[in-house]
């Protein structure tokens, strides 16, 4: 495997708690705390950990509102997180393919 | 590094999509409040020797939209309590799904309520229902747990093997027989599928 392919790979996603909530969000338009939580198995505070380093890069969105008179918060990706996360599909993508040339 | 790394990363990104944008909610209390429904709907018919099919069929359909309010009840009990959004878009999803199926066996049983006396009608509105349920089921099993689209194929091979017995057997199509068919795929089937999802929907983390 070519090392700059690797090195290429975007650290903030490539954790494997960010993985699940980028992958998890890709494929809703937007999810719920609890969803998130009970989709990936989390705990509240490493899924809190992930999503705010996911918030400073600019890959997710967080919205709080209410619902029924409670608190509702509502998690999505950016454009940039979309884009980020095909990025990191494409890039796994290559790896695969090239590991399976050289045999 | 395990060399196949990458690509079990990307299985574990297909797997957690799939989970994500796959509804969850309250699938096991639905079927066996369901199942319930179809057996006292079942015993009732049988009970009440009910042989005019249009009250048949009238009587399933005020039991299928008792059905219908329980499960959306249900639904937003389970959203509410969750903190999360009633029409949410998996619900929104397989809503979009069962609709058609459902409404094409509706209008067809009302089209040959309308069109026929015949005292075989329940029977033949009865294989209707299965196989539209079937279908509806295993249209919305695309946006829900794997399982449900073999329980709509459940349907759709008991109401051929069902349609197949009877010409092949000309075997009477009675009102009993008409309601023992719904007893048996409305009410013991979603109590056996109730009753496997309550005890297989366990949580499977993957991150």
């Amino acid at each position: 495997m070519k090392p700059d392919l690797f090195l290429q790979l975007d650290r903030a996603i490539h954790e494997k708690g960010r993985l699940a909530i980028m992958s998890a969000l890709a494929a809703a338009p937007d999810l719920s705390f609890t969803e998130l939580r009970d989709t990936l198995g989390m705990t509240d505070g490493n899924l809190t950990t992930h999503i705010k380093t996911l918030q400073q890069e600019g890959y997710v969105a967080v919205a709080k509102s209410y619902q029924n008179k409670r608190p509702l918060t509502t998690c999505s990706l950016t454009k940039a997180g979309r884009d980020a996360f095909a990025g990191y599909i494409n890039l796994l993508e290559q790896i695969v393919r090239q590991n399976k040339k050289s045999g | 590094m395990n060399p196949n790394w990458a690509e079990e990363n990307l299985q574990t990104i297909r797997t957690l999509m799939e989970r994500s944008a796959v509804y969850r909610r309250a699938l096991a209390p639905i079927m066996l409040m369901a199942g319930v429904v179809g057996l006292a709907g079942a015993a009732t018919t049988l009970f009440l020797r009910v042989e005019d099919p249009r009250l048949f069929a009238g009587i399933w359909f005020a039991l299928a939209n008792v059905v219908l309010v329980a499960a959306l009840l249900l639904t937003r009990r389970q959203a509410m309590k969750s903190q999360e959004l009633f029409w949410s878009p998996p619900t929104r999803r397989v809503v979009q799904a069962l609709v058609p199926p459902l409404f094409c066996g509706l209008f067809l049983s009302l089209v040959f309520g309308w069109v026929s006396s015949s005292t075989a009608l329940d029977f033949f509105t009865v294989i209707i229902w299965l196989l539209f349920y079937g279908c509806a089921l295993h249209a919305a099993g695309a946006f829900m747990t794997r399982s449900v689209r073999w329980f709509g194929w459940a349907f759709i091979a008991g109401a051929t093997i069902s349609t197949l017995t009877l010409l092949v057997t000309h075997a009477p199509c009675t009102p009993d027989a008409a309601s023992l068919t719904m007893g048996f795929f409305f009410g013991v089937l979603h109590l056996a599928y109730g009753t496997y999802l309550y005890f297989t929907e366990m949580k499977n983390p993957v991150a």
